[in-house]
């Protein structure tokens, strides 16, 4: 009986292809292909792959269709915007932006957030109540509408940016790390550095930080795509990076007007932002649900 | 009942008074506010007049004083883009329409995010369900002003079944309230397929089920009633993203709102009238908090002592 079944199976389901199979399941393929080719890479070589400047346009050449409608070449194969840039260089260019702009607020946010949740976990007191009540605030402010005034104060660049972005994000690394701060500082090999004469400072860095690290990763690539998104949005708005500057939010921005005759100024930028968020959210997904489940709430 | 109700309404007014003072003291990160609110050709006698007509010359803690009285009583300043409006009045005139668009979207979203969402905890890990994922995931990865974009390029310049932007009747609401409501529907299902996946197992619907009731009327009427509290306690959250996308999406479509207006004042860099809007939305934003709380503690009782 048994060997009839298994010469009677098709090749993909033999025990040795599914098995192997199912070693490559564990890797989330899609999402990781998806984001190497629309982010990483463009990011990381954008003057290399990218065919043209992004920030050089002739204007013989502006409002070009894409290559496979009336009138595009393959020179330009997703068309050309108002000022006759290549829309493909643009939005490889676009990536590397919309990356350094993540990655950099993510980062001093995280820092900044680590710090502080590290601290308030670790001593508590009225450092911790104290800290946690500016979390509070934080997390209820409302982000596009504070962005907007600070704008209209400093006017838009980089640097306002980023500030915005940390000011919403350092709240959440605060909370999630205060909160394994003080579930960790109650185990015993921390009462044994303690004895041992460890300073506080060592404590925190050598002991708590490193196991706090499998949640701050999740947290981060949970993050990266929602900030991205909100950095689109404020430069769609005017309150985000400033123009000639390559930003996908921006490019948009720039299509809107002209919808009806070049509608591929506004549609690929755009396609390239949910493609990203959403493989960077799968990704998330994926790292919570193997990292750390208990992060579902996150 | 009346202690819960007051110490809430406490905080939120400590929450509104924050919001004063943040974006009182961004106004001033920049430096001398006066080079936000002045023209570039002013000479140093405007700069003098308008110091002394705005008090900043004065220390810092007496113009928060100053401006905290006007606040309250709903004096924000003169617009210095729109000439002869005060600030508070172009707020006023704008708030209906973007209240009217907010309203619509949600309404939207909830005749779309609650069959779903019941449908999906129903039919667990059927179609329905899939659905249900599959829009979750769009409506958090889609840019809600790149889909405003994509509908009005759809539905407007090509089919012409809806115009492009302008208030006006039902067809001019359709496209920016869809955009609007978009995200609030990926929340509002998981929230309510989750929340209905733990009523369907409780007690007391197997008696139902027992008493011999049909199946609709168990899953419709009984335990939608139930399940249906805990969305309300994020109706908070999703009214602050109504409002935040609100400012996006009347820009895409050119609703003449608050949202518009402050986009506007800011590329303007009208600073009174950006000032205005943002304490009128973060009291709304805080005001709905507070009834959705007082709300859900006359329905479940058990938070009133908390």
């Amino acid at each position: 009986m048994a060997t009839e079944t298994l010469t009677t199976l098709p090749w993909y389901a033999t025990p040795k292809v599914s098995r192997a199979m199912r070693r490559v399941g564990r890797y989330p393929l899609v999402p990781l292909a998806l984001l190497t080719f629309l982010l990483v890479i463009p990011a990381l070589f954008a003057p290399q792959v990218a065919p043209y400047d992004p920030l050089k346009g002739s204007l013989s050449k502006r409002l070009k269709p894409p290559a496979w409608q009336q009138g595009g070449t393959i020179e330009h194969p997703l068309g050309t915007d108002k000022l006759g840039r290549d829309m493909l260089s643009r939005i490889i260019h676009g990536a590397r932006v919309s990356l350094m702009v993540s990655l950099v607020a993510i980062f001093v946010g995280g820092i900044v957030g680590t710090g502080l949740g590290l601290i308030s976990g670790y001593f508590g007191g009225w450092v911790d109540a104290l800290l946690m009540r500016l979390v509070d605030i934080s997390l209820s402010l409302p982000t596009i509408l504070l962005a907007l005034v600070l704008v209209a104060a400093v006017g838009p660049s980089f640097g306002t940016v980023i500030t915005i972005l940390m000011i919403f994000l350092w709240a959440r690394y605060a909370r999630l790390v205060r909160g394994e701060t003080l579930s960790i500082k109650e185990r015993d090999f921390i009462a044994r550095a303690r004895v041992a004469g460890a300073s506080h400072i060592r404590i925190m860095a050598r002991y708590i930080f490193p196991n706090v690290v499998n949640s701050l990763v999740v947290l981060a690539t949970l993050q990266v795509g929602y900030v991205i998104l909100l950095e689109s949005t404020l430069s769609f708005l005017g309150a985000g990076l400033p123009r000639p500057m390559p930003a996908w939010g921006l490019m948009i921005a720039d299509g809107r007007e002209l919808i009806v005759t070049a509608w591929w100024v506004s549609m690929f930028p755009g396609l390239a932002i949910m493609l990203t968020v959403l493989s960077l959210n799968l990704l998330g997904d994926w790292l919570r649900d193997h990292l750390d489940p208990k992060l579902r709430h996150v | 009942m009346q202690r819960y109700i007051a110490r809430r309404a406490l905080q939120s007014l400590m929450a509104i008074w924050v919001m004063t003072l943040v974006v009182f003291s961004l106004a001033r990160i920049s430096g001398n506010p006066l080079d936000v609110m002045l023209p570039l050709e002013a000479g140093p006698e405007e700069y003098e007049r308008v110091s002394k007509h705005w008090g900043l010359d004065q220390p810092l803690h007496t113009q928060y004083f100053i401006f905290l009285s006007k606040a309250v009583r709903g004096d924000f300043g003169d617009s210095w883009k729109w000439h002869g409006e005060s600030a508070m009045g172009l707020v006023a005139q704008r708030l209906p329409a973007t209240l009217q668009l907010a309203g619509f979207a949600l309404a939207i979203s909830l005749v779309i995010a609650l069959p779903i969402g019941v449908l999906a905890a129903v039919m667990k890990g059927n179609g329905w369900d899939t659905a249900a994922k599959i829009i979750a995931l769009l409506g958090q990865s889609l840019p809600p002003f790149w889909l405003g974009i994509m509908l009005m390029w759809i539905f407007a310049v090509h089919l012409g079944w809806f115009p492009t932007s302008g208030r006006g009747g039902i067809q001019y609401m359709i496209l920016p309230a869809i955009t609007l409501g978009w995200f609030q529907v990926a929340v509002l299902m998981r929230l309510l397929r989750s929340s209905m996946l733990d009523v369907l197992d409780s007690e007391f619907v197997k008696l139902t089920r027992i008493k011999g009731l049909a199946e609709w009327k168990v899953v419709w009427k009984h335990c939608l009633r139930n399940a249906a509290i805990t969305p309300l306690t994020v109706f908070a959250i999703i009214a602050g993203g109504l409002m935040t996308g609100a400012v996006v999406t009347e820009s895409v479509f050119s609703w003449p709102g608050t949202g518009q207006l402050v986009v506007d004042a800011v590329r303007a860099r009208d600073f009174q009238v950006v000032q205005a809007v943002v304490i009128v939305f973060a009291g709304i934003f805080i005001l709905t908090n507070l009834v959705v709380d007082i709300l859900y503690a006359y329905l479940d009782p058990r938070i009133r002592y908390q």
